[in-house]
């Protein structure tokens, strides 16, 4: 057989007589037939141009974040991306996910792993970041192992906020469920915010972990330094998780206000939004606990020449050597969206990343007066409480038929709650970025009265 | 390879030195080679308590990171502090200032071996 060339017909027939088999299907008898696909309604074979034609009207049905005035988020965020950012991307030298087995060969990969860890780290606040996870959801797994390890395994409680995106805890339910590791969701006060007092209260002397994301999902600022407090006192690590990155622009980093861990999404970082991803997860910590950190580290050092040069640090804990006993079951890293979020920030810098977050929050709090001063059924459900980029707005029924309403208006209004379930009103979860124009806010003003 | 005649051992290479109460725990000089340079020692908390095959703590070279096994039972009421900032003694010095942590308990009925029974096991190993 050819290597890299599929198995042939005459192939096929040698390796079905060497098993002792008349056909394919013999392979999966196996399988019940009653679970077994009979056969795939499937048009017959077509030229590229036609096939690409007729899959381009096919996604030419869709609504997309382009062709409406675009106000989702919960998670997920559209902000400006420089073109530069795939350009460099695309280099063949870079165009692989995986930090190479033969690291050292690949310096230019570090340097850039590097440089992503740099970055992170001075927006985290924190000493170290490692160099990336897969998504935020993931990452507030990891905080949570973290905490459990450093603090040796002896408390299996973890104090987790209701307003932790829903999906992250869901994530951490799985990862939990066969470690001994209980989790405790704790709810959010009527203002939207974990109350640093009801945290303290709910961190008994096995929690190892009190986890508070921010802005939180409700797109409302959590208490971070009294947050921090709360769980010092209860001898826990105090971790962030952030899952609109941008708001690191004009938001200092938990690092700075007392926590142990900051980590979380940057897919805001240049990663376009894409159903399903690609994420990036980060993961930031104080150097004394690095020895506990899951994922890969690149250091910089020298080399016999005296040169610099980056190579691959502490990789002795990761699965590949320490297999059951490592610190993380995360042996690679998100390369490719590490590096578009490192060329995003290097091209925006810190007085660009400074203005867009200002842009963000002037735009959703000009958004915020427009529905306040419009008289009808709409309203924000938490009113008095300090949001960056979105917010929950209520409305006049279920949210998940008002987005219907909304989108037949001529705009994405924004991300439903219902599915999740949650502590707070039904209502729908309205970003607004950089990216939303004057005449967005417009539309969205428009299609609000005109459903109210 | 050097094998102090008054000490005994574990086949996972640690070796014991009873002080009265007290069992003095440490790496054998063929264990801190086979690592090489130890960059990072990881101890257990002092009041721990354990069985003769638990783990203490890790060890992390260059190229691995290893646990080190307790040869006895009891408590552990000291950690040598000196291996935070000089974890190199552990190469050094490995039946002295290279010791790990001291256990209050006793070697009493656990299945160690003496200087000899070690060396032959080190050379079985090496066959």
């Amino acid at each position: 057989m050819h290597p890299w060339i599929g198995a042939g017909h005459d192939d096929r027939r040698n390796i079905l007589e060497e098993l002792g088999l008349s056909s394919i299907d013999d392979l999966f008898a196996s399988v019940p037939p009653q679970v077994r696909v009979a056969g795939l309604d499937l048009p017959g074979s077509s030229d590229e141009e036609s096939v690409r034609r007729s899959f381009a009207e096919m996604a030419s049905t869709n609504t997309t974040m382009n062709s409406l005035p675009s106000f989702l988020g919960a998670g997920v965020y559209r902000h400006v991306r420089p073109s530069v950012v795939d350009a460099v991307l695309s280099r063949a030298e870079f165009f692989t996910s995986y930090t190479p087995y033969q690291p050292e060969i690949s310096q230019g990969t570090l340097q850039a792993i590097f440089e992503f860890q740099t970055l992170i780290s001075r927006l985290a606040g924190m000493e170290v970041a490692n160099a990336s996870l897969y998504d935020g959801a993931t990452a507030l797994v990891e905080a949570v192992l973290f905490s459990h390890r450093t603090l040796r395994g002896k408390r299996n409680r973890v104090v987790v906020a209701e307003t932790v995106h829903p999906l992250y805890r869901s994530v951490l339910a799985t990862y939990v469920e066969a470690t001994g590791i209980e989790v405790n969701v704790l709810a959010p006060g009527p203002d939207g915010r974990i109350d640093p007092a009801a945290a303290r209260a709910a961190l008994r002397d096995d929690s190892c972990c009190l986890a508070i994301q921010s802005p939180n999902f409700l797109g409302i600022l959590e208490d971070l330094p009294g947050l921090a407090e709360a769980a010092r006192e209860g001898g826990a690590l105090a971790c962030e998780v952030v899952a609109e990155a941008v708001s690191l622009g004009i938001l200092a980093g938990g690092g700075s206000l007392g926590f142990d861990v900051v980590c979380g999404e940057a897919q805001s970082f240049g990663v376009a939004p894409g159903c399903g991803g690609p994420h990036l997860g980060f993961f930031a910590c104080p150097e004394k606990h690095v020895r506990q950190m899951p994922g890969r580290l690149v250091g910089q050092t020298v080399d016999e020449d005296g040169q610099r040069a980056f190579c691959l640090t502490l990789s002795t804990r990761e699965q590949h050597i320490r297999r059951a006993k490592a610190t993380s079951n995360i042996c690679t890293n998100q390369g490719l969206m590490a590096l578009a979020a490192t060329v995003w920030l290097e091209l925006v810098g810190s007085t660009g990343l400074r203005e867009m977050a200002t842009s963000c929050l002037a735009r959703s709090e000009e958004l915020k007066r427009r529905i306040t001063a419009l008289a009808g059924p709409w309203r924000l459900a938490y009113p008095s409480s300090p949001t960056f980029n979105e917010f929950l707005l209520v409305g006049p029924g279920p949210s998940s038929e008002l987005v219907d309403q909304l989108s037949a208006e001529g705009v994405l209004a924004g991300v439903p709650t219902a599915a999740w379930g949650g502590s707070w009103p039904d209502g729908i979860l309205v970003a607004v970025t950089e990216r939303t124009s004057a005449s967005d806010i417009d539309a969205f003003v428009g299609a609000l009265g005109r459903v109210g | 390879m050097t094998v102090p005649i008054e000490l005994l051992y574990n086949r996972s290479h640690e070796w014991a030195r009873v002080e009265g109460d007290t069992v003095v725990v440490g790496i054998t000089h063929y264990a801190q080679d086979q690592l090489g340079e130890v960059v990072y020692v990881e101890l257990p908390e002092v009041g721990t308590g354990v069985d003769a095959g638990d783990e203490l703590g890790t060890l992390e070279s260059v190229k691995a990171v290893s646990e080190f096994l307790s040869p006895a039972a009891g408590e552990v009421i000291e950690i040598n502090e000196r291996l935070e900032e000089e974890p190199n003694l552990v190469n050094d010095d490995p039946y002295g200032d290279g010791w790990l942590v001291k256990i209050s308990g006793s070697t009493e009925g656990e299945d160690l071996l003496d200087a000899e029974g070690y060396q032959e096991f080190l050379e079985q190993e090496s066959d």
